[in-house]
């Protein structure tokens, strides 16, 4: 029997349930941020409903060609996650650390652009707190808007950076070769959490960034 | 079995060093970590109580300043909500019983289980610094703009503690979920898993579902707080009324986390003692996910004077009373047990009695609260604080020391003394009761919650409240020293001193560390005692 | 005998009446089920005791119809509970037409209170007896809870928002007024009385109060000159903001084509956010008065605006 590079760990009988308690363990997690971002969402929410006009305003400062860059830049990250994750199933590590590499190229140049959005918003006084400017008559409530934007978006760069660090973690071990075709769960659950990642921000865009652009 | 305790291996005996403990990953091991900090919380929010009630025994309340009552209580509701009642049953007894009652070796992620108590630990660091430093003055529940905007005290502190001590909660709900869905033994199915496991599994589905939300309601006032963004402040556009939506989201289905557990317990303690089958397994079992599911639609009942639409209010009240009946069912259904049995009243018993007493009472003036129109009258008095100690002491203390009983043996593989037990829970259950109706009467005469002072006429209530809380102090001090007493002086356990059915009675008191030396395999369903009509035949 | 340990509150008002009521069925139906689950489970721990280590168990059959009925009788019970319940919600919240209408602001720590005819108080509430009296409140800070236990009525008081409560005292005497909404450090020093007196007291009560007892209407027309509001808002003016004269009470085409009444919540918000709901015709040109006004001088610019009469004759137009 060839050997796994993967120990079983010593709670479980076999591999498989090994397996499919990482799984589980995985989407209930995710289930717990759908949650924890749907707070925010639910916020947000009320807020557009109340000031429309204003939120509406704020939208338009954002930088819509760096929002959509960014937005690009992820669902490649999450094309060469996916690619990771096959190679992992055929057993090519030189190929699977190239495409995780890939992924996190991709997730540091989505955060360098944020940086760079971040900038421009502190240049322009458009943090909230005792520097922010707007224009009136929408000051007040644009502030709001501006206080969703960096909170969501924020909490959204922290789980990418987090992101980064799993993938560090999975970019280690398939230099160790401890992947192989029929063992490799870490790979695809942590996929599971960058695509999710993922698809936190396609809602988030279109929901901070494209607020009545048709107009 | 016969190999006596001292020289066989488990457990607690498999390693003494401080290392082992602190780094261990056993889910036992991680339960009395859970122990030994729960109790330390709980004596600090019990001192809190007793200078409380000691400064209502006169109207003026002078005994502490103002500021300083208020700091009391609001320490008081965070320490036994966050670091008492959300993580006792579930922390010390779920950890302990889950893997072993499913016939399984540890939790699915027992690194992750030792993660979540230095999580709790850290969250109550936090929390104690606070206090330290001056405490916060908000109430626990923290309503916006008080908590955001004018509270000059150490909220930020403060929230960041519950902060962290949420993801302890989120992280074990989400071990125990995987840990029940993937790791039971061969032959245990779903409808054969004891009635505990059932109660933590709901209990677990609220932690992953409900405990984020309240993570982003205190972040969110963080944020208000260090940076005046004016979400909830209205002089900027924001919505005070947002808070509370958020706040209550999580923190009534909470309530649930703090009493699934101790009805699962229950569910054990009363088949053991009455000798006799569970009445009603299924109702009992889909009960505790009905509660649960609809825990998570009733939270617009702590705001029905509060502005909300009117509406809405209708919404929640017929929802709030479709929550009760799941209530009531398991409550027929364990009195139905006792029809027919051969009942004892063992110490666990005693409490298991006393916790479906007081929690019908809790329930039903629950259902006083639920009532749109006589809620106006009740809310944010006395009321509402007598029907939440009913269910969170009367019920959920009382599930928690029943429990801690029944399992002691299994625990420590020692027999805590039988009439001290008995003795202890007959006094608890006379001081709380003492304590806690008189503040039914007082509500309904309308003193408010949160008093230092009140009018004269008040007096006498105040004060039968306050003795019965000594009372109720003496039925708590004597289970922590008999039960501490016990681990030096008591005889040794067997594996099933309580001849009770169930896997975690199948392997010798205290277990070893695999807790099986084979994997058990399931064959009957669970709590089948041997009928009179059996012997017959 | 019963003045040091009273066990029920006064029931001073028609809604308390009903409160009680719907209380004694609670407290009934409370009773029956505790004295059922107390004493079966003392009769069957008693009847059906261990007298015998090794004795066993009944097998007891456990019918679906008996889970059934356990689940829908006490049901039923509830829904009587729900209905009865959310008709004394909507009795409640519901002001009948008439009666007197006086303003309250809520602050850290005290209640004020302003009468319509010109009369202050702080911390007391004087009324008539058997008049229905409507209370239109806010916050100047935080939340508050205005909460009368002898009216059996509470209402959270919020800042930047109106809330109402209204009650019909049925009973003279003196009762307590409590803040029930944690307020901060005196948030149990935030009580004071409701006085209800005799009609004929009452009146005669509205006319002492010494210097500082103008009518809020009066007050509000001053406010109304010296802002500069009569200067865009007068009535031989329609092309540059829409004339007041009656509006107080009427729908309100808005320019986004919703049509809103002029309620005290739609008045206050125009005068602190002028372009939050702008009326149909008109541009966003009014200033924002935030910051310049207290909550009672909008209560007065509200109680002035509610005073105008719609113009006589067929050129009234909104």
């Amino acid at each position: 029997m060839s050997e796994s590079a993967i120990a079983l760990a010593h709670q479980f009988e076999d591999l498989e349930q090994q397996h499919r308690a990482g799984w589980l363990g995985m989407w209930i997690f995710l289930a717990t941020e759908v949650m924890f971002f749907g707070g925010m969402f639910a916020g947000y929410a009320l807020y557009r409903t109340l000031y429309p006009a204003a939120f509406a305003e704020g939208s338009r400062q954002l930088e819509i060609a760096w929002g959509a860059t960014n937005t690009l830049v992820l669902i490649c990250s999450s094309l060469t996650m996916a690619m990771a994750v096959h190679q992992a199933e055929v057993g090519r590590r030189g190929r699977l650390i190239g495409y995780l590499v890939g992924t996190m190229a991709l997730g540091v140049m989505f955060l360098g652009i944020k940086g760079i959005e971040y900038a421009h918003k502190f240049e322009h006084h458009l943090v909230p707190g005792s520097g922010f400017e707007f224009p009136a008559p929408f000051a007040r409530n644009a502030q709001i808007f501006f206080s969703f934007y960096f909170a969501m978006t924020g909490m959204h760069a922290l789980h990418m950076l987090v992101g980064l660090g799993l993938l560090t973690a999975l970019l280690i071990r398939a230099w160790q070769n401890e992947f192989t075709p029929g063992h490799h769960a870490a790979v695809e659950i942590t996929g599971l959490y960058w695509h999710f990642v993922d698809i936190v921000w396609i809602f988030l865009f279109p929901l901070l960034y494209l607020i009545e652009r048709h107009r | 079995m016969s190999t006596p305790a001292a020289t066989r291996k488990h457990y607690l005996n498999a390693d003494f060093s401080l290392k082992s403990w602190l780094l261990t990953t056993d889910h036992k091991r991680i339960a009395l970590l859970y122990l030994f900090s729960v109790l330390v919380f709980f004596s600090l929010g019990a001192v809190f109580a007793a200078i409380m009630r000691l400064n209502l025994l006169t109207p003026q309340g002078d005994l502490v300043q103002a500021e300083t009552y208020n700091k009391l209580f609001t320490m008081h509701g965070l320490i036994m909500i966050f670091f008492f009642l959300i993580p006792s049953i579930p922390a010390v007894l779920g950890n302990f019983l889950i893997p072993i009652m499913i016939g399984a070796r540890d939790v699915a992620f027992p690194r992750l289980n030792l993660a979540s108590w230095y999580i709790f630990v850290l969250g109550g660091l936090f929390t104690i610094s606070a206090a330290l430093s001056g405490g916060v003055d908000t109430g626990w529940t923290f309503y916006t703009p008080f908590s955001s905007i004018y509270s000059t005290s150490h909220v930020a502190l403060t929230v960041a503690g519950i902060f962290v001590v949420g993801f302890s909660s989120i992280l074990t709900g989400l071990n125990f979920m995987v840990t029940i869905h993937t790791m039971r033994a061969p032959g245990m199915t779903w409808f054969r898993m004891p009635l505990f496991i059932w109660s933590m599994y709901a209990t677990s589905l609220i932690f992953i579902l409900g405990t984020p939300v309240l993570a982003i309601s205190l972040v969110l006032i963080g944020v208000e707080r260090l940076l005046h963004l004016g979400i909830f402040d209205p002089r900027l556009g924001g919505d005070p009324l947002l808070f509370q939506h958020l706040f209550w989201f999580y923190s009534h289905p909470a309530v649930y986390v703090m009493i699934l557990p101790g009805m699962g317990v229950v569910s054990e303690i009363i088949p053991c003692f009455a000798r006799k089958k569970i009445f009603g397994y299924h109702f009992i079992a889909f009960s505790s996910l009905a509660i649960a599911v609809i825990g998570f639609l009733v939270w617009g009942h702590h705001m029905f004077v509060s502005g909300q639409s009117v509406y809405a209010g209708m919404a929640f009240s017929a929802l709030s009373f479709l929550v009760a009946v799941p209530s009531a069912i398991k409550v027929f259904n364990w009195t139905a047990t006792l029809y027919g049995g051969a009942v004892s009243f063992d110490t666990p018993m005693l409490y298991a009695f006393g916790f479906i007493g007081l929690f019908t009472i809790g329930g039903l003036t629950g259902l006083f609260l639920a009532t749109l129109g006589m809620d106006i009258h009740v809310h944010d008095t006395y009321f509402v604080i007598a029907h939440f100690h009913y269910i969170m002491v009367g019920s959920a203390v009382m599930g928690f020391l029943g429990g801690l009983h029944y399992w002691w043996p299994k625990i420590t593989g020692k027999m805590y003394p039988e009439a001290w037990g008995r003795v202890a829970a007959l006094i608890g259950f006379i001081g709380f009761n003492l304590t806690f109706f008189p503040q039914f009467i007082l509500g309904y005469l309308g003193m408010p919650r949160r008093y230092h002072m009140y009018p004269p006429e008040f007096q006498t209530l105040n004060v039968l409240s306050t003795a019965g809380a000594s009372i109720l102090g003496v039925g708590y001090l004597l289970p922590l020293l008999y039960l501490l007493w016990s681990l030096r002086y008591a005889p040794a356990a067997g594996a099933n001193p309580w001849g009770a059915t169930g896997l975690e009675w199948q392997t010798p008191s205290p277990p070893p560390t695999e807790n099986f030396e084979q994997v058990p395999v399931v064959g009957e369903e669970p709590y089948t005692y041997p009928t009179m009509e059996a012997e017959v035949v | 005998m019963w003045r040091d340990l009273p066990l029920f509150p006064p029931q001073a008002s028609t809604f308390a009446v009903r409160e009680d009521a719907l209380f004694f069925y609670l407290v009934a139906v409370t009773v029956v089920f505790v004295a059922l689950i107390f004493g079966l489970i003392l009769y069957f721990a008693i009847r059906y005791r261990r007298r015998t280590p090794e004795q066993r168990a009944r097998h007891v059959p456990e019918p679906m119809g008996l889970e059934i009925a356990w689940s829908v009788i006490p049901f039923g019970f509830m829904v009587v509970m729900f209905v009865w319940g959310a008709w004394l919600f909507f009795y409640a919240y519901n002001p009948p037409a008439g009666g007197i209408e006086i303003a309250v602001v809520a602050k850290q720590w005290m209640w004020k209170v302003q009468h319509p005819e010109g009369r202050r108080e702080i911390n007391q509430l004087h009324i008539p007896v058997g008049v229905p009296v409507k209370l239109t409140m806010t916050s100047e800070d935080v939340i508050h809870s205005f909460f009368v236990p002898a009216f059996r009525i509470k209402r959270d008081v919020l800042p930047g928002r109106y809330t109402s409560i209204w009650f019909d005292a049925t009973q003279i005497g003196s009762y307590h007024l409590f803040c029930a909404q944690y307020c901060g450090t005196q948030h149990a020093g935030m009580t004071g009385e409701v006085v209800v007196m005799s009609q004929p007291d009452y009146e005669r009560w509205l006319q002492g109060g010494g210097a500082d007892t103008t009518a809020p209407a009066a007050a509000g027309e001053a406010l109304f000159r010296g802002l500069g509001c009569a200067s865009c808002h007068a009535a031989d003016r329609p092309g540059q903001a829409p004339s007041l004269a009656g509006v107080f009470g009427r729908p309100v085409q808005l320019s986004g084509g919703k049509t809103v009444t002029a309620d005290e919540a739609y008045v206050r918000e125009s005068i602190l956010t002028p372009q939050a709901k702008l009326v149909a015709g008109y541009g966003p040109i009014m200033p924002t008065f935030k910051g310049l006004l207290t909550e009672e001088q909008l209560l007065d610019l509200i109680a002035y605006i509610k005073s105008l009469q719609p113009p006589a004759g067929p050129q009234a137009k909104p």
